[in-house]
């Protein structure tokens, strides 16, 4: 019996797919695959950011911080949630849960899920670019290991604000951008009804990325999408979660910091000339 | 009124541009006296745009600079080709034309005596725009800075990542800032001055991190573009909307220093640094 071929996709379906409705979002992992969430609000300076949550949580027999995008299912979820778009006190919130982790040990799991940080103007008063810069910057330091896995849309800082992790996941139909393709369209081919073109051109596709050198492991989705086979792809995250985790659970601490200094200074493509 | 057409006339007819313009105030600007005022204009103070190594001429003392990791230059690893063209052909044409090699100059010298390391944008350079090469050089100086335990200050102008570079450009905020991290960790000074424009992935990464963050007047700086926001909000944005002023008034910057008070203004918030590292 031969393997069913997987249809070759261009960028532009991966993008769909990405975003289909029926997508499972972090809400859905987290019923399949972690137990005993703890979820942890605020931020502690504003506000409570829906679009990003957080807590104590386990998978497998691992304790860890789980903190993730959630976009919500079903309209009136999706505006609570604002579609997933965290505003400065989600990237408050998720640094301060981080900075809980390293204090009691324990390794973080960031679910990555975002069109972008929110470009609203309540957001660029308390700091969008400072709140994503701290948490840059501070990640590059925690003390504790961090697995990072992009589930559906990595858009961009919105997604990097939580996602400096020693390991980068992307599941096969998700997507990683510095733009999304409609912005790029629409300033490199003057009209965002090139985004098709604009997604090859981006290289935004896991695969894309893994070739680059950019991510760490492609969790492959099952038939035409995860969205098709929530139990499989469940499985299929929580194993390599589990694995990940395994290899650094020897680690110590100047490890893990120069090794992961190590892996972001390698990242990036130049000429050096004489 | 007659001699406003005289002017307008001596304009046209003349190659070489005797008046600059001012973008903000429009007033017409003798171009030696624009220059002698460091790009600024002498009547509204609107701080007009300055190439890295005039930047890097106003902060040394004389003799003093040495430029660094300027054999960085950028690669089109994304093959990357839209409506105007090539990646390829937009920086080998930006090469040319600044006589630089990527969006950051970096070194080090003295100012008012104080040894530092820094990096300096260009956005006459694809925009100033954030590129494996530009991140590069930034994470090497602030390396350079480490293990020389020296301040390092970055000038930012840019209007963001490179999207050219793909993803590759958006890890170049992770990058530096881990060089940052390590700066912050050895207790090393890091200032950051913010010019116009200082937007996306550079504000969201190393601009925003320095110990100090500066800025000049009336810079324009921002996370998502005006446009975008107003399209998100359906509401038009306050006329100081992401200025230096803004940012000031919502606690984001330290100050905002005029460029002929730049260089005095650094050196002295270095000399209150007083530690001993080894």
């Amino acid at each position: 019996m031969s393997k069913n071929k997987k249809a070759i996709l261009s960028a532009w379906d991966v993008v769909n797919i990405s975003r289909h409705p029926n997508r499972p979002i972090l809400q859905d992992y987290l019923s399949l695959i972690f137990t005993n969430f703890v979820e942890l609000h605020g931020d502690r300076f504003f506000s409570d950011d829906l679009a990003m949550i957080g807590g104590f949580a386990e998978i497998g027999d691992q304790k860890v911080m789980l903190i993730g995008h959630n976009k919500g299912k079903k309209v009136n979820e999706n505006v609570e949630r604002n579609f997933g778009m965290a505003k400065p006190d989600g990237y408050r919130k998720a640094l301060r849960l981080m900075k809980l982790a390293e204090r009691f040990n324990i390794p973080i799991i960031t679910i990555i899920d975002t069109p972008g940080a929110f470009p609203g103007l309540e957001a660029e008063e308390r700091g969008q670019a400072e709140a994503i810069a701290k948490n840059l910057t501070e990640m590059a330091s925690l003390e504790v290991p961090i697995i990072c896995v992009v589930i559906g849309e990595g858009g961009s800082g919105g997604a990097l604000g939580i996602g400096v992790g020693d390991k980068i996941l992307m599941l096969s139909n998700s997507t990683y951008s510095v733009i999304s393709p409609e912005g790029c369209a629409s300033i490199l081919w003057r009209d965002a009804k090139f985004a098709p073109d604009a997604a090859e051109a981006l290289n935004l596709t896991a695969s894309a990325l893994h070739k680059l050198g950019v991510i760490d492991e492609i969790i492959e989705e099952p038939g035409e999408g995860a969205h098709t086979n929530y139990g499989k792809i469940a499985e299929s995250v929580k194993s390599s979660i589990l694995s990940n985790l395994e290899i650094y659970k020897n680690f110590s601490v100047e490890e893990l910091i120069q090794g992961r200094f190590e892996k972001y200074s390698g990242i990036g493509k130049f000429s050096v000339n004489n | 009124m007659a001699w406003y057409s005289e002017l307008t006339a001596i304009k046209k007819k003349s190659k070489e541009d005797l008046w600059i313009k001012c973008k903000k105030c429009q007033s017409h600007i003798y171009k030696s006296e624009w220059e002698e005022n460091l790009n600024v204009c002498p009547n509204c103070n609107y701080h007009g745009s300055i190439t890295s190594y005039e930047r890097i001429n106003l902060l040394f003392d004389k003799n003093t600079y040495k430029e660094l990791f300027n054999n960085i230059s950028p690669i089109d690893s994304l093959k990357f080709i839209d409506l105007k063209g090539s990646y390829k052909d937009k920086y080998e044409t930006a090469i040319k034309k600044t006589g630089i090699s990527e969006s950051v100059v970096t070194g080090h010298g003295k100012i008012n005596n104080i040894e530092a390391v820094v990096a300096v944008m260009d956005f006459r350079f694809l925009g100033g725009s954030l590129g494996s090469g530009t991140g590069e050089k930034i994470l090497r100086a602030a390396n350079y800075a480490y293990d020389n335990n020296l301040p390092y200050i970055i000038f930012s102008a840019s209007g963001g990542a490179r999207m050219q570079e793909g993803v590759l450009s958006l890890m170049q905020m992770a990058k530096t800032c881990a060089g940052v991290a390590r700066l912050n960790k050895k207790n090393i000074p890091y200032i950051s001055v913010l010019t116009n424009p200082t937007t996306g992935g550079v504000s969201a990464s190393y601009a925003m991190m320095g110990d100090l963050n500066i800025s000049e007047p009336g810079a324009l700086i921002a996370f998502a573009g005006r446009r975008v926001i107003e399209q998100t909000i359906g509401e038009k944005l306050p006329d100081d909307f992401q200025t230096s002023e803004y940012l000031l008034k919502h606690g984001f910057i330290d100050s905002i220093i005029d460029r002929k008070n730049m260089k005095n203004y650094l050196s002295n918030v270095l000399s209150y640094y007083s530690r001993e590292i080894n």
